[in-house]
């Protein structure tokens, strides 16, 4: 598995936007479907120890998934997502909202955008399959829906990247 | 009301503001020849900013100073590592879903 592969993740509080782009080492089609099928999905959606499981997904613009995080205790957290756009293989969008076991919504939601694209094989390895680009861009009217992503359960990490600061430092002072 | 840090920085003139005091400790007059609304608006601003411990206050002479509590702004970053780190694990996750799936079909 390549690990020098692209991964980034920026917030812009200003437009309330997060910005993530991440490459794969596989080809359009694949990750494609990785994004857009879901048994597919449901294998990788969820950070471990949760798993994500859905409970049905028409994906088609009018069409929503309906599924739930579930924690290793069987807690169960619904979400919403309604396909908004969808252009194959190049781009789709839904909105996407909290919702409680019977499909009722929490709104306003967030807009979640997504754009693949081929990445050339590179000219070094004229043999090697070319690699994905995803690139999500997630607007959400409040910094406090975010917060609530992460009170989710996650339990991330806390290394503490003092780079950030600096970046949001030197982005605010270029204003 | 609750305060925090993201209440702090939801605001672009709090955003100057923190960018301005975060290079020297300045009086609400000093700060507010950077901006061209009111010196109450700009006096606002601060104590909301002291309500969210993001700045704080200091006496000298007749002067009161403000200054820029650098710890408090890595709560941000605290706050967005863990966001990230959730993408992290997901997107590795998908790295194996993806690899798998290209070993079955060949």
């Amino acid at each position: 598995m390549k690990n020098d592969l692209l991964f980034d993740f920026t917030v812009d509080k200003s437009t309330k936007k997060v910005f993530v782009n991440r490459e794969f080492d596989a080809d359009l089609s694949l990750v494609w479907d990785a994004f857009t099928k879901q048994e597919i999905l449901d294998q990788w959606w969820a950070p471990k120890p949760w798993e994500s499981k859905t409970k049905f997904m028409n994906f088609e613009v009018g069409g929503r998934r309906f599924y739930a995080m579930v924690s290793p205790e069987g807690q169960e957290r619904w979400s919403i997502q309604k396909y908004t756009s969808i252009s194959p293989k190049t781009n789709f969008k839904y909105l996407n909202a909290f919702a409680d076991k019977d499909e009722n919504p929490e709104l306003p939601g967030s807009d979640w955008d997504f754009n693949f694209s081929e990445q050339n094989a590179r000219p070094a390895d004229p043999f090697g399959r070319g690699t994905t680009k995803v690139s999500i861009t997630i607007y959400n009217e409040s910094l406090e829906r975010m917060e609530k992503l992460i009170e989710m359960g996650f339990q991330g990490g806390f290394t503490m990247t003092l780079n950030y600061l600096e970046d949001l430092l030197t982005a605010l002072s270029q204003k | 009301m609750r305060r925090d840090i993201f209440q702090a920085i939801a605001d672009p003139t709090r955003r100057a503001i923190i960018t301005l005091i975060a290079l020297q400790a300045m009086t609400p007059n000093a700060i507010s020849d950077n901006f061209h609304t009111t010196r109450q608006s700009v006096s606002k601003h601060l104590r909301i900013l002291t309500e969210c411990e993001l700045v704080k206050q200091e006496q000298q002479g007749r002067e009161i100073y403000y200054s820029l509590q650098i710890q408090k702004m890595k709560e941000i970053d605290k706050w967005l590592d863990q966001f990230r780190k959730i993408w992290e694990t997901r997107f590795n996750q998908l790295d194996k879903v993806l690899s798998t799936i290209k070993k079955q079909k060949k």
